[in-house]
């Protein structure tokens, strides 16, 4: 009984987060050599605002999105019960703790199994909020670690623009922003890649994307 | 059924033909069209029409509802409007407040005034009150780089996004007599003109446009189309003249006034688009991009429209 009723809030507040996202930001994705597709993938993107992933997840497709998973810190989502509910039953976030110090868990490995256990993901290399002028920060390396253990899954490179606008840090009210979230054609690692290379063409394919590179939708 | 009534339906079973005619000869086109032409011209026509049909059942239901639906409307396009406006602008995170006003206190107020009839606030709450209380918002918080170009960006955005779409909805206030309770006719006149106007001219510019018009700003855009789709509007106006207080031949002035101001409001729109090195405002309505881009002929013809309007025939 109990089990029903969190799984029916937590599918109205899903469809409360995405409508309230797509009045704000009227929000659309644009893919660009590359289709929507149920195919094992884990997207990953820039990140300049706590409601990056909710973008993301608000253009997937509806189908895409039930098996898509954010990657999130622990340490930002288990502060309050609200932000608990929507990590662990809303959105399903797998959390990974960042202080190698404390934690008791791998997230490499927590990742991991959660690809294997059939979910795409959603990550974020840079590992924190961009609060700098620059366009990003450089990736950590558990997008590469991922990309050498399931080199069957496709990384998808993907770029959100505007959010940060919407909700700069230090502000309460919501600015409505057109925002668009674009997808980039899928990679892989490639057969005797470096790591520091790996992960440089994957900034590269991220930041490609951007609009002041030419990722302008026609 | 009264007169007001029978013009009503008269007018959307007109629109419902014309729509069907165009359906079926998009359908017919798009049949004919061999499988391997990569030419888009036909499937974006066939997504217009689509759309016009979403458009005109809104309208409809608006109209349906009456007033205070056709206020609500208008406000939401306000809404949606100024939202893909502000994100082409250089306002900075020291504008926040000022943004955060823009849509949750000045874009609902200019509507409000609207909605209980007060001419002398909504015609300059925003020229007035607006432009000078929001640059003292963002002057409070100290950021002064670019500060004239943000300041005007905004004001900019709520003049064209919000100021001038709302005209559409006060002409529900004007006071004509032997026209009481039909207003709403007049909203149909204004969009059935400008948008035809739009329409006839990319038909015209299609089928006969040769000479450019202004190839920098605006490269479909031919002499022919423009001379044709505006004589073609003004005609359109004119023998709409049975459902407006004015005669044919002022119906058809009007229309005139109305088409012009809608082209050289799109060139406008279009210069600040090429500007910031966009094609659309953005990709809401399919095959015609954002709401602005729907938008931008009535934006400049509604206030001139409601203040001829107001000045020759209203009490």
């Amino acid at each position: 009984m109990m089990d029903l009723l969190v799984k029916i809030t937590a599918s109205v507040s899903a469809n409360a987060i995405i409508w309230f996202a797509r009045f704000i930001t009227a929000v659309r994705g644009t893919w660009v050599n590359i289709t929507p597709s149920r195919r094992k993938r884990v997207y990953f993107a820039n990140h300049t605002s706590n409601g990056d992933f909710i973008l993301l997840w608000t253009v997937l497709p509806a189908h895409i999105r039930k098996t898509t998973r954010p990657v999130a810190a622990a340490d930002y989502w288990i502060t309050s019960k609200l932000k608990t509910f929507i990590g662990r039953h809303v959105v399903k976030a797998v959390l990974i703790d960042r202080n190698p110090k404390t934690r008791t868990e791998d997230p490499i490995e927590m990742i991991l199994a959660a690809l294997d256990q059939g979910s795409s993901l959603i990550l974020f290399p840079e590992g924190r909020r961009n609060m700098t002028n620059e366009k990003m920060l450089p990736f950590k390396p558990g997008l590469f670690h991922l990309a050498e253990n399931r080199p069957e899954v496709e990384l998808v490179p993907c770029w959100i623009e505007n959010l940060n606008r919407v909700l700069p840090k230090g502000e309460i009210i919501p600015i409505p922003f057109a925002c668009t979230v674009r997808f980039g054609a899928p990679m892989h690692l490639q057969k005797g890649e470096g790591k520091q290379a790996f992960l440089a063409r994957a900034e590269q394919q991220v930041l490609a994307l951007s609009p002041a590179n030419g990722g302008n939708d026609g | 059924m009264d007169s007001y009534q029978t013009n009503l339906f008269t007018l959307f079973s007109g629109l419902a033909a014309v729509l069907i005619i165009a359906s079926l000869i998009g359908f017919v086109l798009a049949r004919r069209q061999p499988a391997d032409s990569d030419s888009n011209v036909i499937e974006n026509l066939n997504a217009r029409i689509k759309a016009w049909w979403v458009m005109i059942a809104v309208i409809g239901l608006a109209f349906v509802w009456g007033r205070h639906g056709v206020i609500l409307l208008f406000g939401y396009l306000s809404f949606a409007g100024l939202r893909e406006f502000i994100a082409l602008t250089n306002t900075k995170r020291a504008d926040h407040l000022v943004l955060a006003a823009a849509f949750y206190i000045v874009l609902p107020l200019q509507y409000f005034f609207i909605w209980i009839d007060w001419y002398g606030m909504f015609s300059i709450f925003i020229p007035v009150y607006a432009y000078l209380l929001l640059p003292i918002v963002a002057v409070l918080r100290g950021e002064v780089k670019n500060f004239l170009i943000r300041v005007a960006e905004v004001q900019w955005a709520l003049m064209i996004t919000v100021y001038c779409v709302s005209y559409v909805p006060a002409l529900l206030s004007l006071d004509i007599v032997g026209y009481e309770g039909q207003n709403i006719l007049l909203i149909a006149f204004l969009v059935l003109v400008v948008q035809s106007s739009d329409v006839l001219q990319y038909v015209w510019g299609k089928l006969v446009g040769k000479v450019k018009i202004a190839p920098r700003l605006s490269p479909s855009k031919t002499v022919e189309g423009f001379a044709g789709g505006v004589l073609s509007a003004t005609l359109v106006g004119a023998c709409l003249w049975w459902m407006t207080p004015f005669g044919f031949f002022q119906a058809g002035l009007l229309a005139l006034v109305i088409s012009l101001m809608g082209f050289f409001g799109g060139l406008v729109m279009s210069a600040i688009k090429r500007d910031r090195g966009i094609k659309d405002w953005g990709n809401t309505i399919a095959g015609h991009g954002g709401f602005i881009d729907r938008l931008d002929s009535v934006i400049f013809s509604a206030p001139i429209f409601f203040h001829i309007v107001r000045f020759y025939w209203s009490v």
